[in-house]
């Protein structure tokens, strides 16, 4: 039976009305501020809640429409890489271990995003914003299931895909995103905003996704290529609503500016640091490079984000404290990190190697000022112990940081030779740091920070007590599988062996 | 204000020395030698002497980097939380005032083969 259509179809304009600010009431036998408990206790001032602009004006309805047709085309294309053994079509199998990293350490990131709009879209008192987190709550949740769903059919046949869930919580470089979002997660609805909202949706995501989908193009992997198209329009509004949020905020009361600063400040440094996984993808694991850490730095980092910081001069907001010191480590930080992964790499339920002579030619013309004078001779002697039959393990484990949870790899600014030790003091313990802006963010909040799970000191404490097996099968790590060195894993023989199957008779 | 927070709220240390079992965590890391990518993670008893904390423990974490073996430990050059500061070999680590997470760096000027 077909429904009587009486009306003709509301204006946009209505419908935006009707199904966004028309849903809000004022309340009448329970007070505001019992409603919305968390709304002031950052010391944010909002005096007009209906001077929040949505810019894209998206309503529920056309949300749901526009989003199924991506998920339609999404898996449609999933389904076809799967069918035609889209896994042999890329240019190496060291490509994966970027992606593995991703699932691990990102596709949970989203799943945490998720969960804390949800609860921002509760928190905060007006009803657009509350429309938008509601929105991008859903977006969130969208982006980690299209994640796991397209790299699912990797891990049918290649190891370190499988434990993730669990490696979320429990491995040691993943407890860097985690963190970040736990820490986002334990703030208020207005620095949540500014952390992902802003900080990493606006002034790092494209450093993110911009280079890993045009990495995943260039080594052939259609099916994350796919993922990254389908969420990039999503990625535009998350954006949108970031910067709403903060100009929101600073135009709402002078008093907001020096909390927004601080946020900013600490935000940027956290997203910074998370960003330190992505550095080493870029410059070492794909096989296939499309362009530097630093390259992108300059275009998605340096261009777009001075250009974000004369816009809010205005309002009396400066650039983050740590910029300055965050591009002079950006010719740094891929070497050491990927030297970090390389000598823990029993520990990593990914592959890494010794980087060939072609691709440290690569790096030296990328990096001409610091790859040949501090990180070439490390591979070289790395390489000469691995030919000598003693190849280079680090079991001396590492000392991470309280604030972002990374070992501290960093070295001291204006001093690559020299390591960056920073610490404090706080009711009698001692806590360590990788740098002066992790210190400065620990010593703003120490209650919180103090509580920090680290993952290296929970190795020697229950359940596992200082026991390496133990330890492996508390993270879902296959000794021997889903670690160590690619020259030699199942990774690189069944690939190759598939690979000539399907090219050869 | 130590947290933001809607109330008091204190936070509970998870490192604990209580949660190492009788043991203690020592950070030690050796300056200029970035081979090793971080300062590394020991977890003893507090009883432990020094000298068997370098001997037992230590060398055997840098036995990778090519200065290692001419080390003259007794000539090496200590800092404790980033202060200069002299070790008793034949003491424990507790009477030499390491405590728990505390962070031991040495120096060994002159000996820089892979990193300078």
């Amino acid at each position: 039976m077909d429904t009587p259509v009486n009306k003709k179809k509301l204006s946009l304009k209505e419908k935006y009305s009707y199904l966004t600010r028309d849903l809000a009431w004022e309340p009448s036998y329970q007070k505001k501020e019992d409603l919305f408990p968390y709304a002031t206790y950052e010391g944010i001032k909002v005096h007009d809640w209906s001077k929040w602009e949505d810019p894209f004006r998206l309503t529920m309805d056309a949300y749901w429409k526009y989003q199924a047709e991506k998920e339609r085309k999404f898996y449609a294309i999933i389904d076809a890489f799967a069918q035609n053994n889209g896994h042999l079509k890329l240019t190496d199998a060291r490509y994966l271990s970027a992606l593995k990293i991703f699932l691990q350490a990102i596709s949970p990131g989203e799943y945490a995003a998720h969960k804390g709009f949800a609860r921002t879209g509760r928190e905060f008192p007006g009803v657009g914003p509350q429309v938008a987190c509601q929105m991008q709550a859903i977006d969130e949740i969208r982006h980690a299931q299209t994640q796991i769903h397209a790299m699912s059919n990797y891990n049918k046949f290649y190891n370190g895909f499988h434990g993730f869930a669990d490696q979320r919580d429990r491995i040691w470089y993943t407890s860097v995103p985690r963190s970040f979002f736990d820490d986002a997660m334990a703030s208020g609805p207005f620095e949540f905003m500014i952390a992902i909202g802003f900080s990493f949706e606006y002034v790092l995501t494209n450093l993110l996704f911009v280079p890993f989908m045009s990495g995943a193009a260039y080594n052939g992997d259609m099916s994350t290529v796919t993922f990254g198209f389908s969420a990039q329009s999503d990625e535009a509004r998350h954006m949108t609503l970031g910067l709403e949020c903060i100009k929101f905020m600073l135009e709402q009361d002078p008093d907001n500016v020096p909390i927004v600063q601080k946020w900013i400040d600490k935000w940027f440094w956290r997203g910074f640091r998370v960003l330190g996984l992505v550095s080493t993808m870029m410059d070492y694991m794909l096989p296939k490079r499309v362009m530097s850490w630093r390259e992108a730095w300059d275009i998605y980092g340096e261009e777009n984000g001075n250009a974000l910081f004369n816009d809010l001069a205005r309002y009396g907001i400066r650039p983050p404290k740590g910029w300055g010191d965050a591009a002079e480590a950006v010719d740094h930080m891929s070497h050491q990190f990927m030297l970090a992964l390389y000598q823990w790499n029993f520990g990593t339920a990914f592959h890494s190697w010794i980087p060939s002579d072609n691709d440290m030619d690569w790096l030296s013309k990328k990096y001409p000022n610091t790859f040949d004078k501090y990180y070439r001779p490390r591979w070289e002697h790395i390489k000469k112990l691995e030919a000598n039959g003693t190849p280079f393990k680090n079991y001396g484990l590492a000392k991470n940081c309280q604030t972002c949870q990374l070992p501290c790899v960093f070295t001291e600014p204006g001093d690559p030779t020299t390591l960056c030790h920073r610490e404090t003091e706080y009711k009698g313990e001692h806590y360590h740091f990788c740098s002066d802006h992790c210190r400065d963010i620990f010593q703003e909040e120490p209650e919180k920070y103090v509580q920090a799970w680290l993952p290296m000191p929970q190795l020697f404490q229950e359940p596992i007590n200082g026991d390496l097996e133990a330890w492996m099968k508390w993270v879902s790590l296959v000794d021997g599988e889903d670690n160590g060195d690619y020259q030699g894993s199942h990774d690189q023989t069944s690939f190759e062996k598939w690979r000539e199957m399907a090219t050869s008779n | 204000m130590t947290v933001v927070s809607r109330k008091e709220y204190i936070g509970v240390p998870r490192d604990r020395v209580e949660n190492f079992n009788g043991k203690q965590l020592i950070y030690v890391s050796w300056d200029q030698h970035l081979l090793f990518a971080a300062s590394f993670l020991l977890c003893l008893p507090p009883e432990t002497c020094f000298r068997d904390m370098v001997e037992q423990n230590l060398v055997a974490l840098i036995e990778a980097d090519p200065d290692a073996a001419l080390v003259e430990w007794d000539k090496v050059v200590w800092l404790k939380g980033n202060e200069a500061w002299k070790p008793d070999w034949e003491a424990s680590l507790a009477d030499n005032g390491i405590n728990h997470k505390a962070h031991l760096r040495f120096q060994t000027p002159g000996l820089n083969t892979v990193c300078g």
